[in-house]
Parts: C-alpha cells; sequence; structure tokens
C-alpha cells in the first residue's frame, strides 16, 4: 500500500472558507480527489456541498482557504476558467438547450470550425465533424441507440438529454467530472444509465466528483464517500467499511468516525496511476 | 381478454403517439415550420388570381416584392431579436431615424452620399447598442426598453426634420447613391428593384449566419434557455446585445431601402412597419418563446403580408379588410406554434 500514499490529488481543496453575510457556507473544509477514483460527496441540505463544489467548478470564488489542481494552487473566478483546467460539470437541471440539435448542444460555446478559409474567414462550423465526433463519443458512453445527431435535444427522454450533458462533460473534461445530483430529475432505468455512464468514464481513468442525496447510488458507484457536516468535513469513509446508516448517522453527527477508521487516502490503484 | 396491463396501455399510447399520419404532420412542421406559411402563401395566391386575373400579371407580382422590400428588411432585424425571446417595438423608427439622416445630411449639410449614408448606418447602429446596453446592463425587458426608445427615435426624427419631408432633387450629387437602391433591374417583363434584391441578400446572408455559425447557434440557444446557454458558457449579455446591434445596422438599410423606393425620405412612412414586421415573423414560424424559427420562413410571412393586402386591393375590397386578415394569420400562426411545440420523442 506504499504507493497508494505517494498519489497526489488531482483536485485538493484546503480550509475553503466561505460565508455569504451571516451565514457560514463553508467553514475551513477540506476536500481531496485522487487519480481515477469515484468521490461522493454528500451532506444535508445547508451542510456546504454544494458550495464546496461550486468552489472546485468556479460557480464562487471561496473567501479563503486553497484549490490546488495537480498540486498546483489556482484561482478561478468564473466557471471558465475552470474549465480552462479541464474540470466540467454536469447539472440537475438538464442544462441543454432544447431547440438545439444532440451535436450543436455537445459543442454549445465550444464549436468546432472547418478547416481552411472557410472556417478563419467566413467563420463556418464543421457540421459533420460535430456529428461524427458527437456519434462516437454517445457511443462509448453507451447511448448508442442515438442515431440521429442533428435530432433536437427536446424529442429525447430526460435521461436521453442528461446523456448528451454527461457525454458533453466526459468529451471536454479532460482533468475531473462533476456530477451535481445527476439522477435527481430522472426516472430509475433512466438513472441507471447515468450510473453506468459514471463508471464508464471512471474505467477509462477519468476522475469523477459525485453530488447525490441518493444513498444506493452512491454506495453503488463510489470508492470513497465524503461525508460534509456543517460547513466541514464529518467523514471520508467507503462502502466497504460503513454503511448506509452509518453515513446518514455521520450525516447528523450521531456518529463520529475516527480518523483512522476513516479513508483518507486513494483507496483505489488508478488506471492512469 | 383480461383488464389491459401497464405494458399494454403504453404500447397503445405509442402506437397512437406514433403510427398517425397527424403525428408526421407534427414533426414536419416541427422540423420546417415555415411549411404552414407556405401552403397558406401558395393558396393566397391562386385565390386572389382567380378573383382578380390582373393579380397575376408579372407587373402586379413585381410591384409586390418592391412593396415587400422594407418591411421585408426590417423583419430581419426583428427575427434576430423574437429568435433571442426579446422583441423590438422601435424597428421602424429605428430605419424612419437612420433613413432621415443619410437625406437631411446629404441635403442641407452638403455631406456627399457615402458618407451621408455611413453616418445613417452609424446611428441605426447606435441605435441598436442604446436598447441593447438598455435590456442588457439595466435588465430591463427588452418590450419596456423598445416601446420607451419607440417614442423616442420617433420624436427625434420629427424635431430633427422638424416635421418636414426631403423630395430626392434637393440631395443634390448625393442623391444617386442615396436612391440607387431604387433603381429598377428587368427581367423580361419582371421588374424588380436593388433594393429587392439587398432585402434577399439580407435573408440569404443572415440564413447561413445562422446556421453555419457558433454565433447563430447562440443566438438560439440563448433565446431557447438562457439559464442553459450560460451554463454552456455562452456569454448570454453578450449575445443580446450583439444581436440589437446587428439588428440597427439592418434597419438602417432598410431605411436606404425605403428611400429609393418612396423616393424621398420623410419622417411619417412606415407607420405600420413595426407591426408589419412582427406579424411578418410570427407568421413565418418563428416562435415569440424564443429558440426556434428561420429567416426563410419569415420571407415567406413578408411576402405573405405583402400578396394578402395586394390582393385585397385588387378584390376590390377595403384596406380594412386587410388589416382583418392580417389579425386572422396572427393568432392563426401562434397558436399553430404552441401546438408544434408539445412535440415528444
Amino acid at each position: 500500500m506504499s504507493d497508494l500514499s505517494s498519489i497526489q490529488p488531482v483536485v485538493q481543496a484546503k480550509g475553503l472558507i466561505k460565508t455569504f453575510g451571516r451565514v457560514v457556507g463553508l467553514n475551513s473544509a477540506n476536500l481531496e480527489l485522487y487519480p481515477g477514483e469515484v468521490l461522493a460527496v454528500i451532506g444535508d441540505n445547508g451542510a456546504g456541498k454544494s458550495t464546496l463544489i461550486k468552489c472546485i467548478s468556479g460557480a464562487e470564488t471561496p473567501d479563503s482557504g486553497q484549490i490546488m489542481i495537480d498540486g498546483n494552487e489556482v484561482s478561478f473566478k468564473t466557471s471558465l476558467d475552470a474549465r480552462a483546467y479541464g474540470i466540467e460539470t454536469v447539472y440537475q437541471t438538464l442544462a441543454v438547450a432544447p431547440a438545439l440539435d444532440i451535436a450543436s448542444n455537445l459543442y454549445l460555446g465550444r464549436e468546432k470550425r472547418k478547416k481552411g478559409v472557410l472556417g478563419t474567414v467566413f467563420r463556418k462550423l464543421d457540421h459533420s465533424g460535430m456529428r461524427t465526433t458527437a456519434k462516437e463519443q454517445m457511443t462509448k458512453l453507451g447511448i448508442g441507440t442515438l442515431q440521429d445527431m442533428s435530432q433536437a435535444v427536446e424529442t429525447l427522454s430526460g435521461g436521453q438529454r442528461q446523456a448528451v450533458s454527461v457525454a458533453r462533460a466526459e468529451a471536454f473534461g479532460s482533468k475531473v467530472v462533476i456530477l451535481d445530483e445527476p439522477t435527481a430529475a430522472l426516472g430509475v432505468r433512466e438513472s441507471n444509465q447515468v450510473l453506468k455512464m459514471i463508471e464508464l468514464m471512471r474505467d477509462r481513468g477519468l476522475p469523477i466528483i459525485l453530488i447525490s442525496h441518493n444513498m444506493p447510488q452512491v454506495f453503488e458507484v463510489a470508492d470513497r464517500i465524503h461525508v460534509q457536516r456543517l460547513g466541514s468535513r464529518a467523514a471520508v469513509v467507503t462502502p466497504q467499511t460503513h454503511t448506509m446508516n452509518d453515513a446518514v448517522a455521520i450525516m447528523t453527527g450521531a456518529l463520529k468516525v475516527d480518523e483512522k477508521d476513516q479513508a483518507l487516502g486513494p483507496v483505489r490503484v488508478s488506471a492512469t496511476a | 381478454m383480461s383488464t389491459p396491463t401497464t405494458t399494454d396501455a403504453e404500447a397503445l399510447i405509442e402506437n397512437l403517439d406514433r403510427k398517425g399520419p397527424m403525428h408526421h404532420f407534427h414533426h414536419a412542421l416541427h422540423k420546417y415550420p415555415w411549411i404552414s406559411p407556405g401552403i397558406v402563401l401558395v393558396i393566397a395566391i391562386v385565390i386572389f388570381g382567380l378573383i382578380n386575373h390582373r393579380f397575376w400579371a408579372i407587373s402586379n407580382l413585381s410591384l409586390i416584392t418592391q412593396q415587400v422590400s422594407i418591411v421585408g428588411a426590417i423583419a430581419v432585424a426583428q427575427t434576430l431579436v423574437i429568435l433571442t425571446a426579446g422583441i423590438d417595438l422601435s424597428v421602424g423608427a429605428v430605419a424612419v431615424l437612420a433613413s432621415m439622416v443619410m437625406a437631411k445630411t446629404a441635403a442641407e449639410q452638403g455631406v456627399p452620399g457615402p458618407l451621408a449614408l455611413i453616418l445613417g448606418f452609424a446611428v441605426g447602429a447606435a441605435a441598436g447598442a442604446l436598447n441593447g446596453f438598455l435590456i442588457t446592463k439595466l435588465r430591463l425587458p427588452p418590450f419596456i426598453v423598445t416601446l420607451g426608445t419607440l417614442s423616442i427615435f420617433m420624436a427625434l426624427t420629427l424635431i430633427y426634420a422638424t416635421g418636414r419631408t426631403i423630395n430626392a432633387d434637393k440631395m443634390g450629387d448625393a442623391a444617386n447613391i442615396l436612391l440607387w437602391l431604387g433603381n429598377p433591374i428587368q427581367f423580361g417583363a419582371f421588374k424588380i428593384t436593388f433594393g429587392v434584391v439587398a432585402m434577399i441578400l439580407l435573408y440569404v446572408f443572415f440564413s447561413w449566419v445562422l446556421k453555419n455559425t457558433a454565433w447563430g447557434k447562440h443566438v438560439y440557444a440563448v433565446g431557447d434557455d438562457p439559464a442553459a446557454a450560460s451554463l454552456a458558457g455562452i456569454r448570454v449579455n453578450r449575445v443580446l446585445f450583439s444581436v440589437y446591434l446587428v439588428g440597427g445596422i439592418v434597419l438602417a438599410l432598410a431605411g436606404w431601402i425605403a428611400i429609393g423606393r418612396v423616393g424621398s425620405a420623410s419622417p411619417t412612412i412606415l407607420p405600420d412597419a413595426n407591426l408589419d414586421s412582427i406579424t411578418a415573423v410570427v407568421i413565418g414560424g418563428t416562435s415569440l418563446f424564443g429558440g426556434r424559427g428561420t429567416m426563410f420562413g419569415t420571407l415567406i410571412g413578408a411576402i405573405l403580408v405583402g400578396v394578402v393586402s395586394n390582393g385585397l386591393v385588387l378584390a376590390g375590397l377595403d384596406q380594412a379588410y386587410k388589416v382583418l386578415a392580417i389579425g386572422v394569420l396572427v393568432i392563426v400562426s401562434v397558436a399553430l406554434d404552441q401546438w408544434i411545440r408539445k412535440v415528444r420523442s
């Protein structure tokens, strides 16, 4: 296990503090995400899990504390800054433009242009190129059933729409993919599809942060579970060492876990490490 | 047979949804919203021609294209704005203001034609930028902003023009260039003007831009769901501002077309341009809720408005019937749009 302890976190947050007026969102919060793992973040409402994730995805700027990517300190002013580091986020709200087609949604805000004069002078988009990669991307995530990438997203089911969001995150998230309650708006079958996509991405070595309220889902896919409570980290456990009841007890403060029983280091030997 | 299970019911619903010819029609309309105004246009041309054969005369069809050219150009700007789920009530006022600036600087300050044109375009762009600024920076709704600027631009035009019309003979040497878009091009008996060509080029250009550039996709995305567009990294306010700015430039071009068509610049021309342009856009299948629609649809809508008003006159009916017909067309179009938006997989 000695080589595990030498692994550097991909994302590390140290002592993050964020206040909203008199409300303390984050009270010296820490987080580590190791290569190739799925880290679930759970916590009661108001525990600061969203704020913590927003600081990492650039949607919020912490008042103090450090965020490090591969050991280098970064400071994100907007989510575009985080994206430049390869951090992509999937939101629960199915953040897609319904009237645009699948390929356009996948490349929204990052469109590919044609090569040569058509692209540089006339700024023409590479429709066929974008459709081809969109198709590959969807097939890679196991959504090969969608054939027509020029199909409007509003004609898709909720699960398929979320698949488009996940595919977008996977395509551009070279470093980390953050999923914020990705299954909250979905049915059981569609949720399972998204969980499968999470496993596929992890198997390809892409580390994932999953925020969820859904304990069975968390225990199914997570390697480690970060429990957030009152603005800071209460414990990090694994599905192997603790039960769902334990996790709920930690969330509510009924159970304290000794630091030596926690999973603060990496538990998975990743494909990339 | 026992009571149907859930799966039977699902299959039944699926069958209802998929197999009917209505479903295919629904989907076709969803993909090509200009189909329905296109059908109405063809029917209108046939019926008006049967009522009065002079309607089909080539000279009359030429006249319709010229009548459509001004509102058609204005409707290009209106389409861009409505695609972002906005509305621009000041379009007519901006076009008239730009045309007055072109004519008056040439007639009274002796500004050379090309410079007078540039001044007109600059005023159009500034007017669009003002609308865009108020909408994006002060976060006021487009309806309110453009309702206000409609009055402001109209008043500025009247004050600047001191209520007078400037005829071509007063424009001096600049008349050549200011009236240039009124010059005819003859195709046999069919006579169009450069203004008509300019309008058609506007449609070709913006159709291409909307379809083939990132800016075009962003215009649709912003109108469709601004929150989702913003999460995807699109700078929503920047896109909105650019739409009003580009719209202002298009409106100045419409003002130039108007000088050529009328042969003068007057502060009181185009009284109906605002509503006519919105009518053309809506009839053309562009949704007032933003995010869907095409330039081609608007062109059909503008031609349909032109055909109906011309045809009713030739049918010997009072102008009031034109207004009535347009009102009915608008309501039917919006009702159709509501139905089209209900499409599912």
